[in-house]
């Protein structure tokens, strides 16, 4: 059923919920447990703000299951402005109008639906941004 | 430690062999790298599979394979590092043999993946992937590495187009290669004229996914000696492993755990980079030759398209790649390509690989990686 | 007319609309619709969206313009005939993604084309009491017709979102509501059925006009105001003709309602369809202007909202889209496609 696993994800998949260190400032995405030996309370919860640029992309034709319904669709690497990388699809994009360097800014989508019997798994996506 | 050998090797066919099991395909393996020595020789059995448990749905693969080659009992242990599997449990077997504990050990990879179909199979590829923050996106791995591809492309200035001498080359090698899946040659417009799986990347660019099992029996120095009159030495043995994640990466165009185990294998073995004479790397696309060339100090960044466009990775060139035909045209066999890999440089050390041969070759690298540089074995083999 | 004793306004408000329009004229082409078209386009949600995605970027929208943290938030309510999941609410995970969880009330509302405006009319309660200090009311739909019915060229997708917080900080301030309620079957759908039934002209007088009529007049009655006393009016536009006529039935000019009307081009967001018209009038209107709101539900019920613009609204506005820059970005698609998204190709 995966219950568990998308749940325990949520605030990483629905908000962009990463961490920043409360000493230097830098921020990570997602987030992560202390490494051994590091203190707990280093990095707290912080919300990206969802804006950056798309470093590569690509369109999947040959997606694996429980992505049957979905091709062609953008898939891309995206540098967001305080630092981290994500992977993500990129949505409401042509696949001819996506460039490297192409300003996004994060959405909330549906990433896939687990059927009749499962969970529908929402999660970010980038598209190019509406001014 | 102890100096480590390989003493006979053994591969099937690769391809679509619907009406084959894993333990089939494997024990043909196995019995190829036996020659005359009797299974109940060997001390320890590495099996290597990525996929037995998500595809097969069969774990211990290893007690499996045991059995069905008729020693049930012996220390037998699966290894599953997604494509690496191979090098990483042939380091295993270098390690148990190195340290004293086996004097013979077998090394076999197996992967059977046609008996599900390709939406399952790519799910089970993309499994090498970090699920949580890339394959729960529908991220591929043929994506990933589009991904890669495409910003080499705007990084270095070139087009899909230069990429094509990798798939070429491959083909061309595999002609020659009675296990190749593919024995036929490719042109660059065919290349350039393939319909795309995932831009910049076309359907002649991407390895096909296929059936197979390679074997390679390992000894001790003594016993090498003994059993076999032209043992091939494994002189550099090293794995190492990056981020699960692309994007967790500084630059995900350098593949770090391809230079630490390029460099520690070569330490080990005592060589330089201009010292390996024939390579082959996990190379199901022109960009993952090109990324694992550079990574492993092979070529100056930027530059193996270049050279691969210059002719250095055919067998008469100064880096000869994929002289078995790579994973393109031998076929994609994952968790067993790096058995493959060495079954194929064994024959090229020995002198055995015909029109592929290259010449007076004495030192080899096998490179396989696991995902997208996440898992990466490097073996060093000498002919001494 | 009901109005609560401390006084309430919008704080904020934010709007969706899918990028994705399809035109009346290719419904026709497949239905033979030679009778004319209720609509131009319709918007469609993309095959990523619904109900849940469309509310959360509708609420960033309205949380971006009332500047305050999630937190602040004391319950998010979604109205929508078209919740994802049957029981499952939609209001925790849009209230999830703000970041107002854990400490939030939280509900699905549902009244046909109504449900947005019911949670709007709860929040003043909530928000007038003082048991709250902002309440987050959104209306969102991903309405669907049955294939060849004459809905299908109108039942369409968008979302709207309020937040209603202390008149003193607020962009425009609720002046009073009135809500009339019968139980009058004009169209309705029974569970576990994908398209709904109605009743053809049943759903006009006495339905639509008849309900619609009722409240408004009543609202203006109570506020001893006339029709041309207010800067804009908006009506739930269950496609162009119906509120352009019972603007008329009242009293408002087409100049009135114009800004605000936007079915035309996107067609009917059901629950969002009003409560958009009133944002597309708060993107353009000016302090001190006035605007008449009514929405209407099958069902069936109608709220009618007077509100007056401050000061704050100009500024406010400027930080999150416009309802125009939704509008702007139309792609349209062909039937073939929007069958396959909306589910309508029968798979396995």
């Amino acid at each position: 059923m995966d219950l568990a696993k998308h749940w325990r994800l949520r605030h990483a998949r629905y908000r962009l919920e990463g961490q920043r260190n409360r000493f230097t400032g830098e921020v990570r995405f997602p987030p992560a447990p202390p490494l051994p030996g590091e203190r707990e309370d280093i990095w707290e919860p912080y919300i990206l703000k969802g804006r950056g640029r798309v470093y590569s992309f690509s369109v999947v034709r040959q997606p694996p299951e429980g992505f049957e319904d979905q091709p062609p669709y953008l898939v891309a690497l995206v540098r967001l402005d305080e630092g981290p990388m994500v992977t993500a699809q990129l949505t409401d994009c042509d696949l001819d109008q996506v460039a490297i360097d192409m300003p996004v800014e994060m959405v909330t989508r549906r990433l896939r639906d687990l059927g009749p019997t499962g969970l529908i798994v929402y999660g970010y996506k980038f598209r190019p941004i509406v001014s | 430690m102890r100096r480590v050998y390989i003493i006979g090797t053994g591969a099937t066919p690769v391809g679509e062999h619907w009406d084959r099991s894993p333990a089939s395909l494997a024990i043909e393996a196995l019995t190829g790298a036996l020659g005359s020595i009797p299974a109940s020789r060997i001390g320890a059995l590495y099996v290597a599979s990525a996929l037995s448990g998500t595809l097969h749905t069969q774990s211990q693969m290893a007690a499996l394979i045991a059995t069905a080659a008729g020693i049930p009992g012996v220390e037998a242990v699966t290894i599953e590092a997604g494509g690496a599997s191979g090098g990483v449990a042939l380091r295993q077997a270098c390690l148990a043999v190195a340290a004293g504990a086996v004097d013979l050990a077998m090394v076999v990879g197996v992967e059977k993946v046609t008996d599900v179909l390709d939406a399952r199979r790519e799910a089970a590829l993309a499994l090498a992937t970090d699920v949580d923050w890339e394959a729960v996106h529908g991220v591929t791995l043929t994506a990933l590495w589009a991904l890669l591809m495409r910003r080499y492309m705007h990084e270095y200035g070139y087009s899909a187009d230069d990429f094509a001498p990798f798939p070429i080359n491959a083909h061309a090698n595999g002609v020659a290669n009675p296990r190749a899946m593919y024995r036929f040659a490719i042109t660059a417009e065919k290349v350039r004229n393939a319909p795309m799986v995932a831009e910049p990347l076309g359907l002649l660019d991407c390895s096909t996914a296929a059936d197979g099992a390679a074997a390679v029996l390992i000894a001790s120095e003594g016993l090498a000696h003994e059993l076999c009159a032209t043992p091939v030495r494994i002189a550099g043995s090293a794995t190492a492993t990056d981020t699960l994640a692309l994007h967790s990466r500084p630059d995900p165009l350098w593949f770090q755990a391809a230079a630490h185990s390029a460099a520690s294998a070569l330490r080990m073995a005592r060589l330089t980079h201009s010292d390996v004479q024939v390579f082959d790397v996990t190379d199901p696309h022109g960009i993952a030759a090109a990324l694992a060339l550079e990574s492993s100090g092979f070529a100056k960044r930027g530059t193996a398209v270049a050279l691969a466009r210059e002719g250095a990775i055919t067998p008469k060139g100064r880096l000869p790649l994929a002289t078995g035909g790579g994973c393109k045209a031998r076929g994609d066999v994952v968790g067993a390509n790096g058995v493959y890999q060495i079954v194929e440089l064994v024959a090229q050390l020995r002198g055995q690989a015909g029109v592929v041969q290259v010449n007076g070759a004495r030192v080899a690298l096998a490179q396989c990686m696991g995902g997208i540089g996440v898992t990466v074995a490097t073996h060093i083999l000498t002919l001494e | 007319m009901m109005k609560p004793e401390r006084p309430v306004g919008i704080t904020g408000y934010g709007v969706y609309i899918p990028r994705f329009r399809i035109a009346a004229r290719e419904i026709a082409r497949i239905w033979d619709g030679t009778s004319g078209t209720p609509v131009d386009s319709k918007s469609v949600p993309g095959p990523d969206e619904d109900t849940i995605t469309m509310s959360i970027e509708a609420a960033r929208n309205a949380l971006a313009r009332a500047h305050i943290t999630p937190d602040r938030l004391s319950a998010v309510w979604v109205g929508s005939e078209s919740h994802p999941y049957s029981v499952k609410p939609s209001g925790t995970l849009v209230a999830e993604a703000l970041g107002a969880t854990p400490w939030v009330s939280t509900a699905d509302w549902e009244f046909a084309c109504k449900a947005g405006s019911e949670a709007l009319t709860a929040a003043m309660g909530m928000v007038g009491s003082g048991m709250a200090e902002y309440v987050l009311a959104i209306g969102a739909d991903t309405a669907q017709g049955r294939p060849g019915d004459a809905l299908e060229y109108t039942a369409a997708a968008g979302a709207a979102a309020l937040i209603v917080g202390p008149a003193m900080d607020a962009v425009a301030v609720i002046e009073g509501t009135t809500s009339y309620v019968t139980d009058t079957p004009d169209f309705f759908r029974r569970a576990d059925t994908a398209y709904p039934v109605h009743g053809h002209r049943f759903t006009g007088e006495p339905a639509y006009f008849g309900t619609v009529r009722s409240a408004a007049e009543k609202l203006l009655r109570d506020l001893g105001a006339k029709p041309s006393d207010f800067t804009y009016a908006v009506f739930h536009q269950p496609n162009t003709r119906f509120p352009q006529t019972v603007a008329r039935q009242l009293g408002f000019t087409p100049q009135q309602i114009a800004p605000g009307l936007l079915s035309p081009k996107i067609g009917n967001a059901y629950s969002a369809a009003a409560l958009l018209g009133l944002c597309a009038i708060l993107d353009v209107a000016q302090p001190g202007d006035t605007i008449f709101v009514t929405t209407y539900g099958s069902g069936a019920g109608s709220d009618a909202y007077a509100l007056r613009v401050t000061d704050a609204l100009p500024e406010r506005r400027e930080r999150a889209p416009l309802t125009a820059a939704y509008l702007a970005r139309e792609t349209f698609v062909d039937y073939a496609v929007y069958v396959k998204w909306r589910g309508k190709l029968v798979m396995e």
